[in-house]
């Protein structure tokens, strides 16, 4: 990459790149290239924003939305790094649970978290179990791998040093392989919450009983595409906040151990 | 009684054509609170043997026994020094400090107090909260021995302690270490390969050759130090002046010299 841009320069790039991405829309929608009802304006779904917080669609305000929605998120991906970075770091030390874990792992990771619908929605409906198993499945492997990989990367050195010093297998995961593993772990916490959120709306668009996703599905139903925009624009807001609120836990553990 | 006892040891690595023989049916000992210095070139295995006696590495053939025990693990009871520190970079001094006594459930006033006296004996007070990273290589490796000092070890086992660090900052660090173990006396293995700081610190300088890695030659200092009075001396240039310092690091000197190998370069 080229030279650093002082912040003011950045601030107005990013600007420009949101108004060029306006003006290309609002351009599209002023010339019809698809019929109005399709492709309505930006401020049409502004404004329809604004009136879905105030006026009930499919059982729910937007934000009653939102906060369903955020709300299976937050249990299904607190759940994935609580399940995921532990084991990933235990099989990073431990071998016989790498060769335990890995095969069942390695063949289950592969099929996307949206094939797990049907049995979620089975198993444990559509409300909340259902939902944060999806999520679950989305967020779970980027959590195990990185913790893994982060773990056994680890500085023989830091490793040795705590042997020395008596510390037991579980000590030394707990206070060495943890820590050291930090910047890895939270690279794939990033990729994580991704993946979960993406998962999340996947499965709310084809089985919920609430939440953005089903909000969208049923604008599309009723062929209003100015609520399924403001979906869509409400998931990619949050899911940009997700990852500004990780990246900045990145950047204070990076500065607490002076990389 | 912690004696460190190396009998027979051999350590092979590969097999067939790629056989290489690090270390040869070595074998030494380093007396109860004897400080034994082990010089020789780069892949000699001195460092081998170190971390045998620190249960790092295992012997393919022959014994090593601390204490009277054959070496099966890494344990408290053998501090190590390592060349690079390896202080938890997450951990501050005073934590780096304590990982060793949690290990041995020493209760926790107690342990304040080791910590204190051992961040006094090392020169380290006001950087008790301090990171590794916030230190200089000099104030990190006291910390690497106050970490090893603080549990009260049998064997202390330095790996090229000061290989890291200037010629200013080593030179004190030789001081404090002679003035620590003078306090605190302690059976030590010291990996180095520096001639004057072995004739400097040690009791006795084991000298080995590579290739296969061997004994070549054991020098008695202790007789010559306690003889010609070179704890006299506070500094440590004023005892590399000595006629007696000038002989040993010449002698050693010498039969590292008669194994340097032309061919090598």
């Amino acid at each position: 990459m080229g030279p650093a841009l002082p912040t003011r320069q950045l601030v107005l790039l990013s600007a420009v790149g949101l108004a060029i991405f306006f003006g290309i829309w609002t351009g599209a929608a002023w010339l019809e290239l698809a019929p109005r009802r399709f492709l309505p304006m930006p401020w049409d779904v502004i404004d329809r924003a604004f009136k879905l917080t105030e006026t009930r669609f499919s059982g729910q305000t937007l934000q009653g939305h939102l906060v369903i929605s955020v709300e299976r998120y937050l249990r299904g991906f607190i759940l994935a790094v609580l399940v995921g970075v532990p084991l990933g770091l235990l099989m990073g030390w431990y071998r016989w649970l790498d060769y335990i874990v890995t095969p069942v792992f390695d063949a289950l990771r592969f099929v996307a978290p949206i094939a797990w619908v049907p049995f979620a929605a089975l198993w444990f409906g559509t409300g909340i179990g259902g939902p944060t198993m999806i999520i679950f499945a989305g967020a779970f492997p980027p959590c195990l791998i990185n913790a893994y990989r982060g773990a056994r990367y680890v500085e023989t050195r830091y490793i040795e040093a705590a042997q020395t010093l008596g510390a037991s297998g579980l000590r030394v995961v707990r206070e060495v392989l943890l820590p050291a593993s930090l910047p890895s772990i939270i690279a794939g916490l990033r990729i994580s919450a991704g993946a979960g959120w993406q998962s999340l709306i996947g499965a709310e668009l084809i089985a919920a009983n609430a939440g953005v996703g089903l909000m969208m599905v049923r604008g599309q139903a009723a062929l209003d595409t100015s609520i399924v925009m403001v979906g869509m624009i409400a998931v990619g807001l949050i899911g940009l906040l997700i990852d500004v609120a990780l990246r900045g836990a990145e950047t204070w553990i990076k500065a607490k151990q002076g990389h | 009684m912690a004696d460190i006892v190396l009998d027979g040891v051999s350590r092979v690595f590969g097999h067939g054509d790629k056989r290489f023989v690090a270390l040869d049916k070595v074998s030494y000992t380093v007396a109860d609170n004897e400080f034994v210095a082990v010089v020789g070139p780069s892949g000699c295995g001195k460092t081998t043997c170190m971390r045998m006696a620190a249960g790092l590495e295992f012997p393919t053939s022959g014994t090593c026994k601390v204490g009277g025990k054959i070496v099966d693990r890494p344990g408290p009871d053998r501090a190590v020094v390592f060349q690079q520190f390896a202080l938890f970079p997450w951990k501050t001094v005073q934590q780096n400090i304590d990982f060793g006594l949690r290990s041995l459930n020493v209760p926790r006033s107690e342990a304040g107090d080791r910590i204190a006296a051992s961040i006094k004996l090392m020169g380290l007070e006001g950087y008790e909260a301090a990171y590794p990273h916030q230190l200089s290589g000099g104030m990190q490796q006291r910390v690497a021995i106050a970490r090893a000092y603080v549990l009260n070890p049998q064997v202390l086992l330095m790996d090229e302690p000061f290989g890291a660090l200037d010629a200013q900052t080593r030179t004190v660090m030789q001081e404090e270490l002679l003035r620590v173990g003078r306090i605190n006396p302690r059976t030590v293995m010291f990996i180095t390969h520096a001639v004057e700081e072995a004739v400097y610190l040690a009791d006795r300088v084991i000298v080995m050759t590579r290739r296969p890695g061997r004994i070549k030659e054991t020098i008695d200092v202790k007789p010559v130090r306690l003889a010609e009075k070179w704890d006299n001396y506070e500094r440590i240039e004023d005892v590399m002046d000595l006629e007696s310092f000038v002989h040993l690091r010449t002698r050693i000197w010498r039969l590292l010299r008669e194994q340097h190998d032309p061919a090598d370069h």
